[in-house]
């Protein structure tokens, strides 16, 4: 059977996409960004994962104002990285789980999330930036990758409360597919960052650390922050976190933290990062498995 | 942090919640649907080829697109708080500052009351602060309440 290990949230900051791939993911600027992911991506090296589901948000990439899903999934066999104006990034094409992901429409639906189904997009820095992040800059990307993309551009975006719960949903989907895979979730965008208008720039340390708090452990209180907190105490753009929230939902009662980041700033944005285990008895290794071993090579 | 229960959520009174955002315009329905030309044209400038035929003449490959002329006079003065009150939303205004090879946070700091320099600087510095800029309802409070005080 499939089985969620872990999952993962941080910032998909389109800058970062530039460090990386223009080389200057060690300088002043971006290298305390990046040093905050080498625990990450060691980690990742000895997890090796199948395939990941990755939450995250379109742009005006592949999906502009004509169609605007609120919750779709790609089942689609790969996907190319987005021209989104500068031309496409040169990182490797994101190969899907088609099996899995039609498998996980399938359930969602009859567990009544009415998910769109997407076989054929591009992909921009909202789903290449945190595959870039936690895996540096690999031939092809070390696993597969079931898109899961949320509107959060236009209002009124999904609550926190149903997110969580489709997370709860997809937890339920991937345990259900017969294949032995380890699977894992991650959420992306935010921290705090408004790109729009006068009040733009705006970060919130404070309450971006209290909600990275809020993902640990056993309360599920985040799920019912409504719209406008997010919008008064993180900024327009902040809304992204509640993508982290499906990502939290996908790993049942309980979490704990294996890793932790944060660093403003990113261009306009406040990094946020963490790795989680969910911790309700499956027997997964806490301490960061094997790490030091890979560390050490 | 404040918590409720999201079944308990008035369609009104959510709208006029996001109209209480100081300097802040999000991206509601209402502004999408005035917007919708805007941010299709936005769009229309991922592909290089538009890009050309915009840079070489702005005006006349705006003229071949349903915008108001408000809409097209705040896209060539590249107002983009007046195209964000137009409808515009920010990713796809992000095709413009693209086609101009601006950086983002550039782009973004003209919304501001601060230069660019000043703007990064403040970046730099942890950010604009929320204290102050959560609520227009809840500033004129204090200001009228400031008035009684005197």
């Amino acid at each position: 059977m499939a089985r969620i290990t872990a999952g993962v949230a941080s910032s998909h900051v389109p800058l970062l996409g530039v460090a990386s791939d223009f080389n200057k993911d060690r300088d002043e600027y971006f290298g305390p960004i990046f040093a905050g992911y080498d625990w990450t991506r060691a980690w990742e090296e000895a997890e090796k994962p199948d395939v990941v589901v990755l939450v995250y948000n379109d742009h005006a990439s592949a999906f502009d104002m004509k169609i605007i899903p609120t919750f779709a999934i790609g089942c689609g066999e790969r996907y190319k990285s987005a021209d989104e104006g500068w031309g496409p990034r040169t990182v490797p094409d994101v190969e899907g789980h088609p099996d899995l992901a039609w498998h996980m429409a399938q359930s969602l639906i009859l567990d009544e999330f009415d998910m769109t189904i997407i076989n054929e997009m591009d992909v921009d820095h909202g789903l290449t930036v945190p595959l870039s992040m936690m895996f540096g800059k690999p031939d092809a990307w070390p696993c597969k990758v079931v898109p899961l993309a949320v509107n959060v551009v236009t209002y009124p975006p999904p609550s926190g409360n149903r997110c969580w719960a489709l997370g709860e949903a997809v937890r339920k989907a991937v345990e259900s597919f017969p294949e032995d895979l380890n699977v894992q979730v991650w959420g992306t965008g935010g921290m705090s960052h408004q790109l729009q208008g006068p009040r733009a720039g705006l970060i919130n340390k404070e309450w971006d650390n209290m909600f990275l708090d809020g993902l640990i452990g056993d309360s599920d209180h985040l799920r019912r922050i409504p719209h406008i907190e997010y919008l008064r105490e993180t900024g327009s753009e902040g809304i992204e976190m509640v993508m982290w929230l499906i990502m939290r939902g996908a790993l049942g009662k309980k979490t704990r933290a294996l890793h932790r980041h944060y660093h403003v700033p990113c261009s306009n944005t406040a990094i946020g990062h963490l790795v989680l285990r969910p911790d309700n008895g499956e027997g997964l290794d806490m301490a960061g498995s094997g790490v030091t071993a890979v560390a050490a090579e | 942090m404040i918590t409720e229960d999201p079944k308990h959520q008035d369609i009104h009174e959510y709208l006029a919640e996001m109209e209480d955002i100081p300097g802040t315009r999000v991206f509601t329905a209402a502004r999408a649907r005035v917007g919708y030309h805007i941010n299709q044209f936005a769009m229309s400038l991922m592909n290089a080829e538009n890009r050309a035929k915009f840079k070489a003449d702005e005006r006349a490959y705006m003229d071949e697109w349903p915008l108001t002329e408000d809409q097209k006079q705040a896209l060539l003065a590249r107002d983009y708080n007046r195209c964000l009150d137009l409808g515009g939303n920010v990713y796809f205004l992000s095709k413009l500052f693209s086609t101009d090879g601006i950086p983002f946070a550039e782009a973004v700091s003209t919304m501001t009351d601060m230069k660019f320099p000043e703007y990064r600087e403040m970046m730099m510095q942890g950010g604009r602060s929320p204290e102050g800029v959560r609520s227009i309802k809840a500033n004129e409070a204090a200001a009228a309440a400031k008035k009684e005080d005197r």
